[in-house]
């Protein structure tokens, strides 16, 4: 039996974040471990979908693209081109004729279908391991709207991501940003929503007033973030489906800004400055109960927490420079974690618990980076002019952040790239964006 | 044997929750002037129907004279709040302008140049506007006639990304208004 391994680099972090025995187990040996090494992408082949009813041939072929499109932009598959295919299935239920796909090195092959009745619309597909010549996990059946075509493409390339790589995936996912427009001096914003892939892109508010780092609730249903509506920050709740919004009452103070949601979705941990001095605190949103988390002269602010809801980490420059520190969500002692060269901020607790992404500045230049929650094993993704903001992909393996040029032509534009480092890329926004917040995996 | 798991997703509902038509926000937003840049004065919280009289740089009573006759900014080292000598020559003469033309209010904005991440930043800008505003109490500016707000990095007057203009961008600006304090 063949195994094949595509070894993404991962550093030493994997060894303690391993998952316990990956889903696929039982399937077969086709999957890519995470562990150390150099990558070598999957081969894979994904025949245009059929299309069991009439007319359904160019949402076929167009959720076809979707599907290799998100593997190949993982950076851990590479796609066969279909000029190269010796055969194609006749139709869904043709029984799958390895050897041809054997010949040209496909090691997982994709097949689905597509039918469209009204405005409804069902697709179905089935994952191969070519060399083992066996079906790995069972044929799934997606049924949606017309409207909703890319989601389902999503949906299949996650179950394929999740079956070979036994991680959850991330395609079905959207992110919230603010989309800036006009010069350096006079830049509108305005929150946009799109796709994890830049697609479907929306606006959220007008640009009227400045709109700084939004948040997306656990649940991906609302947005907070700091607003200048009022003509001082404050902070706003938006539903994302209404549009609908509302400014949230915080403790009394000058300006209230970087707003973050608890686990559950029912309290906003956000920073308050009165007398120049900024602090911590944290208001339910249901009571309006306020609590005051920090207590120090110096600046505390950017909070994130942990995925178990217990912990917060948070930048202070308390020391003299911005550091990141961890203390309970009820607040109480904070601990230092960062201690490496430079400044640290934007610290954002991975869905996973295992890791920390933040914004490094050090000797004028910017890094996005990750280290553990204790701060050890820290390691820089990212350099540039100026990156900050991370945020994480629902399944922890990837980030976004903002990469700005610089000049008075220079602009913002988000980025994403994996915690090994890799894969760096622009995500298309259609002009300048910063600030991206990456929802949930959608139901 | 073809034996599916089915898994229907709310495609619909959801791929169409998000606002596709411009004209449904905006709304509570009317009337507001928020996101005011570095000298606008309009969505700082004041109510603006005050009489300002005479204005021009000839009258030394009036705003337009304050801002660039006594110089309405003050400038800071990097990721500092401390005021330095020259800034504080230039708070007394706006604290000398305020005391004499006691039915103006002063909004101070801070401000920081692009080197720092965004949160901080605005944290940053409110220390630097504190800075001058204790400042400006300090030589007997009622503190009630006074307030504060900071941009952080995100309302530069220097667009260049070298020191020169990060410079000018670590301010803070006390513009002046008309009016009572809402």
């Amino acid at each position: 039996m063949l195994t094949r391994t595509i070894a993404l680099l991962l550093a030493p972090l994997v060894a303690a974040t391993a998952l316990p025995a990956p889903a696929l187990a039982q399937g077969g040996p086709l999957q890519i471990t995470i562990s150390e090494g150099v990558i070598e992408p999957l081969p894979f082949a994904v025949p245009m979908f059929q299309a069991e009813t009439a007319g359904a041939e160019q949402v076929a072929a167009d959720i076809t693209r979707v599907v290799a499109q998100d593997l190949i932009g993982t950076g851990l598959f590479r796609e066969i081109p279909s000029t190269s295919f010796i055969s194609t299935p006749a139709s869904f239920a043709s029984p799958v004729a390895y050897p041809d796909w054997r010949a040209i090195n496909a090691q997982a092959l994709i097949t689905g279908a597509v039918a469209v009745n009204g405005d409804q619309l069902t697709v179905k597909f089935r994952l191969y391991d070519v060399f083992t010549g066996a079906e790995l996990g069972e044929g799934l059946q997606f049924t949606g709207t017309t409207g909703g075509w890319r989601r389902m493409g999503h949906k299949v390339a996650d179950a394929v991501y999740s079956r070979i790589t036994g991680e959850s995936g991330y395609f079905d996912s959207r992110v919230v940003f603010v989309s800036e427009s006009g010069p350096k001096d006079d830049r509108a914003r305005r929150l946009g929503i799109m796709d994890y892939d830049g697609e479907n892109r929306q606006f959220l508010t007008d640009s009227n007033s400045l709109v700084l780092a939004p948040r997306f609730s656990p649940g991906g249903d609302r947005v907070l973030y700091t607003s200048y509506e009022s003509g001082f920050p404050r902070i706003n709740l938006l539903d994302v489906a209404s549009v609908g919004r509302r400014q949230i009452t915080t403790v009394e103070g000058e300006m209230a800004f970087s707003p973050r949601f608890t686990k559950d979705g029912q309290s906003v941990i956000y920073s308050v400055s009165t007398g120049g001095n900024t602090d911590i605190y944290r208001t339910d949103l249901g009571s309006g109960a306020h609590s005051r988390l920090t207590s120090a002269p110096s600046i505390e602010t950017s909070p994130s927490l942990s995925p178990d809801g217990s912990r917060i980490v948070f930048e202070s420059d308390r020391s003299g420079t911005q550091q990141l520190y961890v203390m309970p969500v009820s607040g109480g002692e904070p601990q230092r974690i960062s201690f490496g060269e430079g400044r640290y901020g934007s610290p954002v607790w991975s869905p996973r618990g295992d890791l920390i992404a933040f914004t490094k500045q050090n000797a004028g230049r910017f890094h996005i980076g990750v280290m553990r929650t204790d701060g050890s094993e820290e390691r820089l993704l990212t350099s540039s002019f100026l990156d900050e903001s991370p945020t994480w992909a629902p399944n922890g393996r990837v980030l976004m952040f903002t990469r700005e040029t610089q000049g008075a032509s220079g602009g913002p534009q988000v980025h994403s790239v994996d915690i090994s480092g890799r894969n760096l890329k622009q995500v298309p926004t259609g002009g300048f964006s910063s600030d991206p917040s990456w929802g949930p995996l959608q139901q | 044997m073809n034996k599916y798991l089915t898994a229907s997703i709310l495609v619909g509902a959801l791929a169409l929750s998000a606002c596709t038509r411009p004209d449904r926000f905006g709304g509570g937003a009317d009337g507001m002037a928020g996101g005011a840049g570095a000298g606008a004065n309009a969505g700082a919280g004041f109510d603006q129907s005050g009489a300002i009289g005479q204005s021009g740089l000839g009258n030394p009573d009036s705003p337009e004279y304050f801002a660039q006759s006594i110089g309405d900014r003050v400038l800071f080292q990097v990721d500092q709040s401390t005021l330095t000598s020259e800034a504080m020559a230039t708070l007394d003469g706006q604290a000398q302008w305020l005391m004499t033309n006691s039915d103006y209010l002063a909004v101070i904005e801070g401000h920081a140049d692009e080197q720092g991440t965004r949160e901080y930043n605005v944290a940053l800008g409110a220390r630097r506007a504190n800075a001058a505003r204790e400042y400006l109490i300090s030589r007997g500016v009622p503190s009630s006639r006074l307030r504060t707000i900071s941009y952080g990095k995100e309302r530069p007057v220097a667009t260049c990304s070298d020191p020169s203009c990060y410079a000018q961008n670590r301010r803070a600006v006390t513009v002046i208004a008309a009016g009572a304090l809402s």
